[in-house]
């Protein structure tokens, strides 16, 4: 049984991290780290069958976590060494000079936990495919998971892997979109709307949960039920409704923090809407 | 000519045959074709292996990340296109998910060059070797017949880490020994001489043999090189021989900007100036026609090498 409380406080200390993070180099993604921060502590902390502690590329014998929009780094950082990956004092050095906590995730630092670059969107989705199948190939039963922007879905290469997982039946796979309805220049519907969204998944053959993204019990319910769903000859997608920036007031309802970091005022404000309740970095 | 063909036979059966030998030896090796496995000559690898066979259909960019993800997991990929669509449609794909994230992905492109023929310039890739030569953590290679690339095949598959192979549409005579190991990295003397230095790649190696040939006829000693390697560069090997000759020609069949001759030039002008001349394509697209009538047109044939041998020859 999940212990909600702790996952809602580590979740809290998750934003405060990304807060502290993207306000030292005055640099970074806030607004999607916020809004994904109880998605990232339930899938860390709760769901994936994982060893933190020997980490391998290879993954096998393990769940598998694909970050596909990679500019969602400082929240999977955060999450990553509070899991135990690597030691949480080096958050302090992100997006700094000779960081393995690059802007952007990338194993070319070795950085345990992280298997593939992301930051060019629209890859991971295939990245994950070409996982699940290695998995099947492995008889190995985890499971891979991934996590994607909804803006990230306006990459044709998005739809390319959707088609071919649908096609190819690839049913260890639970794909995530965080459906916040906002990126870089404005409201996902007004740059280029994404329509049905929900009957575009179906249309592809795949098997759509909807969560809200933001709910540590909702989340969980859904986490849950997608791996019920996994091994029936379909893949599986959670659109996840969140709030961008989610947690601090000013920053949420608008998607002018996608990346852009808070100034020492704005820092100030920000901070003292996140208390710490596991313990800073 | 030291050299003798056994017959044309084309560069992409040589990596299907090593495909099917690797099929056999290395239950990692899986494979990945978008929609030209007739192209690449991948059937047999197909029948014996349809468990590790993935049929992707015309979606490159989803086929090099498959392919990543794939490594994940222990196998080892052979994903295989036309070369313009293997490396141009999908740079980013390659750049982030391969290179950067230094996956043990072979990139297997077919098609390269002017020889794909009556396809045209959309179809013809000249840029590719110079495209994957930039990306850190890359290998290019790019064999210059059949029992060659057969080998290269083989060898690639030993060597963990990103790889471009390039291999091409027509037959072409195969003189390299069935049984001769591909050692990545590693120029080869076929000629030696002692007046002109000439490095070719691919195709172009049969030719500059032939040109070395034209040239003995004339009273002059040309030393061939090739150069299956075109990163990492056999530095010492060519910088040995220019030592010696104290000019080079490079012969490729694909742009002068960025190909083997650009990364030639680049190692003369650092560490032992030289005169150079180079037979490649200029700045200019491909058209439809035959390969041999290509050849000729964009003078990428025996006679250019010769001739650029002459040039480079007075120079000195």
């Amino acid at each position: 049984m999940a212990d909600i409380d702790f996952l809602k406080k580590m979740a809290a200390q998750v934003r405060r991290d990304v807060i502290r993070m993207v306000h030292k180099p005055q640099s970074g993604h806030p607004g999607g780290s916020l809004g994904c921060a109880d998605f990232f502590t339930a899938l860390y902390f709760e769901v994936l069958n994982i060893n933190p502690k020997s980490f391998t590329m290879d993954g096998i014998g393990e769940d598998i976590f694909f970050l596909s929009n990679g500019h969602l780094s400082a929240a999977w950082y955060s999450v990553l060494a509070r899991r135990g990956y690597f030691d949480i004092s080096e958050l302090s050095t992100f997006r700094l000079i000779n960081s393995r906590l690059q802007g952007h995730p990338t194993p070319a630092e070795h950085l345990p936990g992280i298997r593939v670059a992301s930051g060019s969107l629209g890859q991971g989705l295939s990245v994950a495919c070409g996982a699940a199948l290695a998995k099947k190939l492995n008889a190995d039963k985890h499971l891979v998971y991934s996590l994607h922007g909804d803006g990230e879905l306006q990459e044709g290469q998005i739809w390319e892997a959707a088609l071919f997982a649908a096609a190819k039946k690839i049913d260890n796979l639970i794909a995530t979109i965080d459906y916040n309805g906002k990126q870089i220049d404005g409201p996902v519907d007004e740059v280029v709307t994404l329509g049905d969204l929900r009957s575009k998944w179906l249309a592809f053959g795949w098997e759509v949960l909807e969560t809200n993204g933001n709910s540590m019990e909702q989340l969980l319910q859904t986490l849950d039920q997608a791996k019920l769903l996994t091994g029936k000859g379909k893949p599986i997608v959670i659109l996840m409704r969140t709030e961008m920036g989610m947690g601090v007031d000013f920053m949420m309802g608008t998607h002018k923090w996608h990346g852009k970091a808070p100034n020492d005022e704005e820092f100030n404000r920000a901070i003292a809407q996140l208390p710490e309740t596991i313990g800073d970095f | 000519m030291k050299y003798t063909s056994t017959g044309n036979k084309d560069t992409r059966s040589g990596f299907g045959a090593g495909l099917h030998e690797l099929g056999r030896k290395n239950p990692n090796v899986v494979a990945l074709c978008a929609d030209l496995v007739g192209s690449l000559k991948m059937d047999d690898f197909i029948k014996e292996n349809p468990d590790r066979f993935f049929q992707v259909g015309i979606a490159e960019a989803n086929m090099i990340g498959l392919a990543a993800g794939l490594t994940i997991g222990g196998k080892i990929p052979f994903a295989g296109t036309f070369a313009a669509f293997a490396t141009g449609r999908v740079y980013d794909q390659i750049r982030q998910s391969v290179a950067y994230s230094n996956k043990n992905v072979k990139i297997c492109a077919s098609h390269a060059g002017l020889t794909l023929g009556e396809d045209g310039a959309t179809h013809q890739m000249l840029e590719d070797i110079g495209l994957m030569k930039m990306l850190p953590n890359m290998t290019v290679i790019v064999p210059c017949d059949y029992n060659q690339t057969k080998a290269a095949t083989l060898a690639i598959a030993e060597h963990v880490g990103p790889v471009y192979l390039r291999f091409g549409r027509p037959a072409v005579p195969n003189f390299t020994p069935a049984d001769q190991k591909f050692e990545i990295g590693k120029a080869q003397l076929l000629n030696e001489g002692i007046q002109v230095s000439i490095f070719a790649t691919g195709h172009l190696v049969w030719k500059a043999l032939e040109a070395a040939d034209v040239l003995e006829q004339k009273g002059i000693s040309a030393e061939v090189i090739n150069i299956h390697t075109i990163k990492p560069l056999d530095e010492k090997a060519i910088l040995h021989s220019v030592a010696k000759t104290g000019c080079a020609v490079s012969a490729e069949e694909h742009m002068m900007h960025g190909g083997l001759g650009d990364s030639i030039a680049q190692l003369l002008a650092r560490k032992h100036p030289a005169p150079m001349e180079m037979v490649a394509v200029n700045d200019v697209f491909g058209e439809s026609g035959t390969p041999n009538d290509l050849m000729v047109k964009y003078g990428l044939d025996t006679p250019n090498i010769v001739e650029a041998a002459l040039k480079v020859l007075a120079r000195k």
